[in-house]
C-alpha cells in the first residue's frame, strides 16, 4: 500500500471515523455502511489507488504466507514443536519441516523450549492455522545475539525506502541485523554496538510517523559509535 | 501466549548480571524510581496508588466497626488481602486467588503487623464488644516484578493516609488511623551467583530464589520470607540483611 | 431502587443535589493506553465513578471448550474493588458482577469484528475502583476505548450512559441518590453510526412517554461521551507525531 507523504502530521482515525463518501472503495481495516467508507481500527487513513482504507497503529501480529518471521519455541510433542511467533495463535512446525530427520519422540533433541528460530509462514487457512517451515536458505535455529521485538507496524519503517534505513544501521554499527516480518528483529555483533543499534531500533519504533527520522537516527549513532569516512552510504529518503 | 523468555534473552542477561550490569542499567542494588498518590479513592479511608518502576499496584483500606476476637476483647483487628488480577499480566488468570496471591498478602500483613504499624490497642470502641476493624485490599494493575515491595508501599501508604470514620457511623470525630512506625520490604532475587535488589519481571523469570526482608525505623527486622525453588548461603543472607536495612531506610525517607 | 429518603432530589427549580439539571450529565474523563503490560487499556471517570479497563487479545482461547471455530469470543469479567463502596465489598464475583459482565460481553461481540480471529478470545477486564452509581456504563465506555487501544478490529466505538426517574422527574446519567431513591434507571448502550442499541437494562416505574424521553437524553449524552472517547485516542497517539513533525 502506498504511503502518503509522511511530513505532515498524520490524520488519526479511529474506528467508525468516517474515511470517504464519494464512492471510493474500502481498503485495509475499512468497511462500508451506508454508503461511506469507515475505518475498523486506529491508525492512520491510507488512499491507495481508488481505495481507502487504514493503517494500523497499534495491534498484534496476523502472519501471511511468504512472511519471515523469529519465533520462540514454546511447547515440544513428539512430531512436532509449538512456536511463538507473536502472533494471536502459536504456530506449529512439524519435523517434516525442518532440515533434520526427527525420530518420533525425538523432537527434543533438535529444538528444546527457549530456543529461537527463523521460520518462514507457509500458509494460513480460514481458521487461522498457521503453517511455518524451516526448510529454506537462512532458515534456522538462532544461537547468540539479542533479539528485539518491535510492533510489527513499523517494520517497513525499520527498513526504510529500498532499505536504505537498515543498511545505515548494519553499515553504521557494523552488526548483522535481520528483521522478521513480525517485528521481531535479531542483531548481532560487538556487545556495545549491538546495544546502540538496538537503541537505534527502538528509536525508530517510536518516532515511525515523525519526518527527518533517518538523519536523527544516524546523527544518535554518530554520536555513539565513531564512524569512519568511508565507511557507509548516505542512505536516502 | 505463555511467557517463555527467549534463550537469548537469558543468556545475555546472565552475561550481565555477571558483570554486575543489568538490562535496564541499573546496578544490582538500585531499586526502580517510586511513585506514590495516595488518597485516590473516596469511597475508601485510606488508599495509594504506587508505581514500582513498570509495576503498579492499588491498595485500599476501609475502617468499620466489628466484633473483637475472643481472646484479644480490647483490640482492634486488621485484615489483609491481595488479588493479582488479570489485567496486570497474561498469564494471570480470573478466579479466587492462588497460592501467589495468598502469600503475597501474607507477607504484606506480616510486615504491617510485626511491626505494630497500625496502633491496635487505640482502635477498641467499646471493651469486650465493638472494635474498628481495618481491611486492606491490595489489587496488582500492572506487574513487571517486585509485587512484595510495591504492594507492601501500596499498603503502608494507605494505612498511613487513613482516617477512621466514625462520623459515618457515629462512634465520634473522624480521625487519623493512629500510626506508629512504617514497615519497609526489601525484595531481592538470586540470579546465577548474585543477588539483585528489585527485580523486574525478566528477572524474576531466570532467578532461582527470592529473599523479601522487612525491616521497622529503627533498622530492626518485622519480617522476612524466602521463596522460590532454589536456596540462599548464609553468606548471602547475610548481604540481603544489610542492603533491607540501607535501602528499607532509603525507600522510608521517600515515602515520608 | 427501592430505598427511601427525605432527601429532595431534584428542587422546585428542577436541579438536582449536585447542581445539575435533568439534561446535564456528570463530568467526564477519559485517557487512552495507561497500562504497561495490556494490549489496550483505558481509564473513565463519570462523576464521582473510576474505572480501569484493559484487554488482551485476540489471544488463545481458555478455557478450550469455550473455542468458536468460526470467530473470536469476547469474555468480559467485570469487578468492583472491596473499597470501591461505601459498605465494603467481600472480594470475588458475585452474581451482579457476573450478569453484568455477560451483558458487557454480549454488547461488545457485536461492534468486535469477531470473524477475523476464529477460534480466539479477546479478553477484557473491568476493574471498579471506585462507583457512584452507573458503574457498568463507565465501564463498557473504558473497554470500548481499551479495545481501540490495542488495535482490535470494531465497527465503531460504543458508549453508554443511563437515564433514569427521581422525584418524578426523568434525568440524565444518575447519581448514587439518585440511583438508591429514584424511581427508574435504565443503563443503555449503542453504536454511534447507526444509534443500534447494544445494551439494555431498566428497573423501576415509568410511563411510556417518561421513558421515550429518558432514551432521547441517554441516545444524546451517549454521543457526547463517544465524542471524548474518539478524543482520548487520538490524544494519546497524535501528540507524538506532531511533536515529532516540528
Amino acid at each position: 500500500m502506498e504511503r502518503r507523504n509522511a511530513r505532515h502530521t498524520r490524520e488519526i482515525v479511529v474506528p467508525g471515523d468516517i474515511l470517504d463518501g464519494t464512492g471510493m472503495r474500502p481498503g485495509d481495516n475499512a468497511y462500508v455502511l451506508d454508503g461511506k467508507v469507515r475505518a475498523s481500527v486506529m491508525g492512520v487513513r491510507n488512499v491507495f489507488q481508488n481505495t481507502v482504507g487504514v493503517i494500523p497503529l497499534r495491534g498484534g501480529y496476523m502472519p501471511t504466507s511468504g512472511d519471515t518471521v523469529f519465533g520462540i519455541i514454546v511447547d515440544i510433542g513428539p512430531s512436532n514443536w509449538l512456536v511463538d511467533i507473536g502472533a494471536p495463535y502459536p504456530a506449529p512446525l512439524h519435523v517434516s519441516e525442518v532440515p533434520w530427520k526427527v525420530e518420533f519422540g525425538d523432537t527434543s533433541r533438535y529444538l528444546t523450549i527457549g530456543n529461537v528460530v527463523l521460520l518462514k509462514v507457509l500458509s494460513v487457512d480460514e481458521s487461522k492455522k498457521i503453517s511455518v517451515t524451516m526448510k529454506d536458505s537462512g532458515l534456522r535455529r538462532i544461537e547468540g545475539g539479542r533479539l528485539v521485538k518491535i510492533s510489527h507496524t513499523k517494520v517497513s519503517r525499520v527498513i526504510g525506502k529500498s532499505g536504505s534505513m537498515i543498511s545505515m544501521l548494519k553499515n553504521m554499527t557494523d552488526c548483522r541485523i535481520t528483521v522478521g516480518q513480525n517485528g521481531w528483529i535479531w542483531v548481532d555483533g560487538e556487545d556495545e554496538n549491538a546495544e546502540v543499534a538496538i537503541q537505534a531500533i527502538e528509536m525508530i519504533e517510536e518516532q515511525a510517523q515523525s519526518g527527518n527520522l533517518t538523519d536523527r537516527i544516524k546523527e544518535f549513532i554518530e554520536k555513539k559509535i565513531p564512524q569512519d569516512e568511508d565507511d557507509y552510504d548516505e542512505g536516502d529518503e | 501466549m505463555t511467557e517463555i523468555m527467549s534463550e537469548i534473552k537469558r543468556d545475555h542477561m546472565l552475561k550481565l548480571i555477571d558483570e554486575g550490569k543489568r538490562l535496564d542499567g541499573r546496578t544490582l542494588t538500585d531499586v526502580r524510581k517510586i511513585e506514590v498518590c495516595t488518597n485516590v479513592i473516596e469511597s475508601a479511608d485510606g488508599s495509594a496508588r504506587v508505581k514500582l518502576g513498570k509495576t503498579e499496584v492499588i491498595a485500599g483500606v476501609k475502617i468499620i466497626p466489628g466484633t473483637p476476637f475472643p481472646d484479644t476483647p480490647n483490640i482492634g483487628v486488621l485484615t489483609t488481602g491481595a488479588e493479582l488480577i488479570p489485567m496486570a499480566h497474561p498469564s494471570f488468570e480470573s478466579g479466587p486467588p492462588g497460592e501467589d496471591a495468598i502469600e503475597l498478602a501474607r507477607v504484606v500483613d506480616r510486615g504491617i503487623r510485626e511491626s505494630g504499624m497500625v496502633d491496635v490497642e487505640a482502635l477498641c470502641i467499646v471493651p469486650g464488644e465493638e472494635v474498628w476493624m481495618c481491611f486492606v485490599d491490595i489489587y496488582a494493575l500492572d506487574y513487571d516484578g517486585n509485587l512484595f515491595d510495591a504492594a507492601n508501599l501500596a499498603a503502608v501508604c494507605a494505612l498511613k493516609s487513613a482516617t477512621i470514620p466514625g462520623e459515618q457511623y457515629g462512634k465520634g470525630e473522624n480521625k487519623p488511623l493512629p500510626i506508629t512506625c512504617l514497615p519497609i520490604s526489601v525484595t531481592e532475587a538470586k540470579v546465577g551467583n548474585a543477588l539483585i535488589v528489585d527485580p523486574n519481571f525478566d528477572e524474576e523469570q531466570i532467578s532461582t530464589a527470592r529473599l523479601t526482608v522487612t525491616t521497622d525505623d529503627n533498622g530492626n527486622f518485622r519480617a522476612m520470607q524466602k521463596g522460590g525453588r532454589g536456596s540462599i548461603t548464609l553468606d548471602e543472607l547475610s548481604l540481603c540483611l544489610d542492603r533491607a536495612v540501607e535501602k528499607g531506610a532509603e525507600i522510608r525517607k521517600i515515602i515520608g | 431502587m427501592s430505598g427511601h429518603t427525605d432527601m429532595v432530589l431534584v428542587d422546585e427549580n428542577g436541579l438536582r443535589i449536585d447542581g445539575r439539571t435533568a439534561e446535564q450529565h456528570r463530568p467526564f474523563k477519559i485517557e487512552a493506553g495507561v497500562l504497561n503490560n495490556a494490549d489496550g487499556s483505558a481509564y473513565v471517570e463519570i462523576g464521582k465513578n473510576k474505572v480501569l479497563a484493559a484487554v488482551y487479545g485476540p489471544r488463545e482461547c481458555h478455557p478450550r471448550h469455550l473455542q468458536d471455530p468460526t470467530k473470536a469470543i469476547v469474555q468480559c469479567k467485570y469487578n468492583m474493588q472491596s473499597f470501591s463502596v461505601s459498605d465494603r465489598k467481600r472480594p470475588g464475583p458475585d452474581r451482579r458482577s457476573i450478569e453484568i459482565s455477560k451483558i458487557i460481553s454480549e454488547a461488545l461481540e457485536k461492534v468486535v469484528l469477531t470473524e477475523l480471529y476464529p477460534r480466539a478470545s479477546i479478553d477484557v477486564y473491568i476493574e471498579i475502583l471506585q462507583a457512584n452509581a452507573g458503574t457498568r456504563c463507565a465501564g463498557l465506555t473504558a473497554a470500548s476505548v481499551a479495545l481501540a487501544d490495542a488495535g482490535i478490529p470494531m465497527r465503531d466505538i460504543v458508549p453508554a450512559l443511563a437515564c433514569g426517574k427521581a422525584d418524578g422527574h426523568v434525568l440524565l446519567d444518575l447519581n448514587k441518590e439518585e440511583d438508591n431513591y429514584g424511581q427508574a434507571d435504565v443503563p443503555i448502550a449503542i453504536i454511534p453510526s447507526t444509534d443500534e442499541i447494544v445494551l439494555l437494562q431498566m428497573d423501576g416505574n415509568m410511563t411510556r412517554e417518561e421513558f421515550d424521553r429518558g432514551i432521547k437524553m441517554a441516545v444524546a449524552g451517549c454521543h457526547e461521551l463517544h465524542e471524548l472517547q474518539k478524543d482520548a485516542l487520538k490524544r494519546r497517539y497524535s501528540k507524538k507525531a506532531e511533536e515529532e513533525s516540528e
